[in-house]
């Protein structure tokens, strides 16, 4: 067994990198197996950010020129689509208008949620269990069911066509995941920490802001982070929702005004198209592993 | 699940023996603290649920309300051919791009999981398709599937492949391969990421065993990785077929429903009876008509679980 003493000692079962057997593999055979597979799903899963990028910088006569020019690099890249979008369309005024509705119903989701969460998890009201298998239930209830009647009713409410509209809506998919994710993170802090709180007199409401949520902060960022990408992508409320073209989110605000007719700016599609993922991008590769965590937490639980 | 179930018998909550008065106010802080979420998804959530239903029973149309007329939209979406179109459509979607996502995003899974340089990184890189904004990826694949200068056709004219550019999504069954792909495209990091996850919690030695006792690699992977990871392949691919089975913006982006209907899927129809057509009741009975095949895949994904917890030796 010499194989095992001079493998790795691991400090957990359950180390990140998992080395198996894979030592045993030959480097020929790695290549086909593991390298090769793996260069094409890379491959494939990025080419479209690099062709909308190449797009993006490419004048118009280029574009569609392959002879001429080739087509996998802007021989002469210009700046003129993205200046364009900055300052002859609403498109900054839907960059803010985005981050305003993103922001705010991230903020009401975390709040409900967190409330939400620490009742489930560790008031234990009767029936406890039972709200938190409706809220996981409601996270699976598709907007493409529910965009009709909530139009109907934000028309009934008067607040059809603004960004209030899209602020309380979006919370109805919102508010289930960041519960349910939660109410995860809760459940892994010990009781006693709470006992000791509640034996020297704390409330509820001070357990709950001075020990629950300090260590729960991981589970917030993920949460946030989360909530705050899934309304920046949201598309279909914010299609059916909003009319007037200072309202728009970027990925409504792209696809109805940026192409009008049979003309197709691409180089301006494809530049709003980057500009418009670059914050989510951004945020995504600050917090990567809260990103993980949560897209993963959310199905293991 | 099994881990709160072990700790709640090991640590009962606190205060379990306490008076009804402690009883009562635990169910008025209890209340108290449900309130602001309870208040946003009965409103917003449970009533437009329920309005959902009546609308399908009215034939309320924009900026009139309506009466209720029964089952008439239903009657009428029976022997409407572009709906039973639009049902077909969707589970063609549905079930192609599921299995797609699932056998590549497994695949995408396993080689992730093997020790590789740069792990994290190309973990990292490769869930970009997934975190982007759906509806902006979407127009990159419009512009990639352009008719005249789509860089695809491009490529396979200069390898010798085809003589002229492909008609991506001007032809009805290219389209609806053309739509998929782009489905499955944005489907696989999620699927081989959270997998990886699963993965990753096998420990290693349980392979070892089975490699000295003659395991074969495919028997590895039989016996050993897919027992292992089923319960949340189960919990995944549920999401996965949900979110298919309701997808609305690629199709939006891309065909809207063309040519000739081939990629209408239940939701674009609904959209496209309910907002552009203005007749909301029949909308709204599209949309109610997605909720059974919902449950359907929900219950599926339930009986699932319980069959592993059986499989484990699990009490229920």
């Amino acid at each position: 067994m010499g194989v095992v003493t001079n493998a790795v000692p691991r400090n957990t079962a359950t180390a990140d990198e998992s080395v198996g057997m894979s030592y045993l593999d030959r480097l020929p055979r790695r290549v086909v197996i593991v390298y090769l597979p793996l260069a094409v799903f890379t491959f494939v899963l990025l080419f479209p950010f690099y062709w909308m990028t190449v797009t993006a910088l490419k004048p118009n006569h280029e574009m569609t020129d392959f002879n001429n020019y080739s087509p996998f690099w802007p021989s002469s890249p210009t700046l003129q689509h993205i200046y364009y979008l900055l300052f002859e369309t609403s498109y900054p005024g839907w960059l803010w208008n985005t981050m305003l509705v993103a922001i705010g119903s991230t903020i009401l989701s975390l709040f409900a949620a967190v409330l939400a969460a620490y009742a489930i998890e560790r008031i234990r009201f009767a029936g406890s269990r039972w709200t938190g298998l409706a809220i996981f239930l409601a996270y699976l209830v598709p907007p493409s069911i529910l965009f009709i009647p909530l139009a109907v009713m934000t028309f009934k409410f008067g607040i059809y066509d603004s960004k209030l509209a899209l602020i309380l809506t979006y919370p109805t998919f919102l508010i289930p995941f960041c519960t349910w994710l939660l109410m995860g993170y809760f459940r892994s802090i010990p009781y006693e920490l709470e006992e000791c709180a509640l034996v020297d007199g704390a409330s509820r409401w001070q357990i709950l802001t001075k020990i629950m949520l300090p260590l729960a902060v991981p589970g917030l960022i993920s949460a946030g982070i989360f909530a705050f990408t899934l309304s920046w992508n949201e598309f279909i409320y914010a299609l059916t929702f909003i009319q007037s073209s200072e309202n728009k989110t970027v990925p409504v605000g792209v696809l109805t005004e940026l192409v009008r007719g049979d003309v197709y700016e691409w180089g301006a599609l494809m530049a709003g198209a980057l500009l418009g993922s670059l914050p989510v991008v951004l945020l995504y590769s600050f917090f990567v592993d809260y990103y993980v965590a949560s897209m993963t937490g959310a199905v293991k639980e | 699940m099994a881990q709160a179930a072990v700790q709640e018998k090991i640590l009962p909550p606190p205060q379990e023996a306490k008076g009804p008065s402690v009883l009562q106010s635990r169910g008025m802080a209890g209340f108290l603290f449900m309130l602001p979420a309870l208040i946003f998804l009965l409103v917003f959530l449970t009533y437009p649920l329920g309005l959902g239903v009546w609308l399908g029973f009215t034939d309320t149309r924009i900026g009139r309300d309506g009466v209720w007329i029964g089952l008439e939209n239903y009657q009428l979406l029976w022997e409407d051919s572009l709906f039973w179109l639009s049902v077909f459509n969707t589970l063609l979607y549905t079930i192609a791009a599921s299995i797609l996502k699932f056998a590549l995003g497994l695949w995408l899974a396993l080689i992730l999981n093997e020790h590789l340089p740069f792990k994290s990184f190309f973990r990292a890189v490769l869930l970009l398709p997934w975190v982007v904004p759906t509806v902006l990826s979407a127009i990159a694949f419009w512009w990639i599937y352009d008719s005249q200068f789509s860089v695809i056709s491009w490529g396979l004219i200069e390898l010798g492949i085809i003589d002229t550019p492909i008609n991506f999504l001007g032809d009805m069954e290219n389209a609806r391969a053309s739509v998929i792909a782009a489905n499955v495209w944005r489907g696989i990091p999620f699927v081989a990421i959270t997998l990886l996850a699963g993965l990753q919690t096998i420990s290693p030695s349980l392979h070892e065993a089975a490699t000295l006792d003659g395991a074969t690699g495919w028997q590895r992977f039989r016996y050993i990785t897919l027992p292992m990871l089923s319960p949340l392949i189960a919990v995944v691919m549920t999401f996965s077929v949900l979110f298919t089975f309701t997808d609305f913006q690629l199709i939006y982006v891309l065909t809207r429903g063309g040519p000739l209907n081939a990629t209408h899927l239940m939701a674009t129809l609904s959209f496209q009876r309910a907002i552009p057509g203005g007749q909301l009741g029949e909308g709204a009975a599209i949309a109610v008509a997605m909720i059974p095949f919902l449950l359907a895949a929900i219950l599926f994904s339930y009986f699932g679980l319980q069959r592993r917890k059986w499989q484990q030796g699990g009490a229920d």
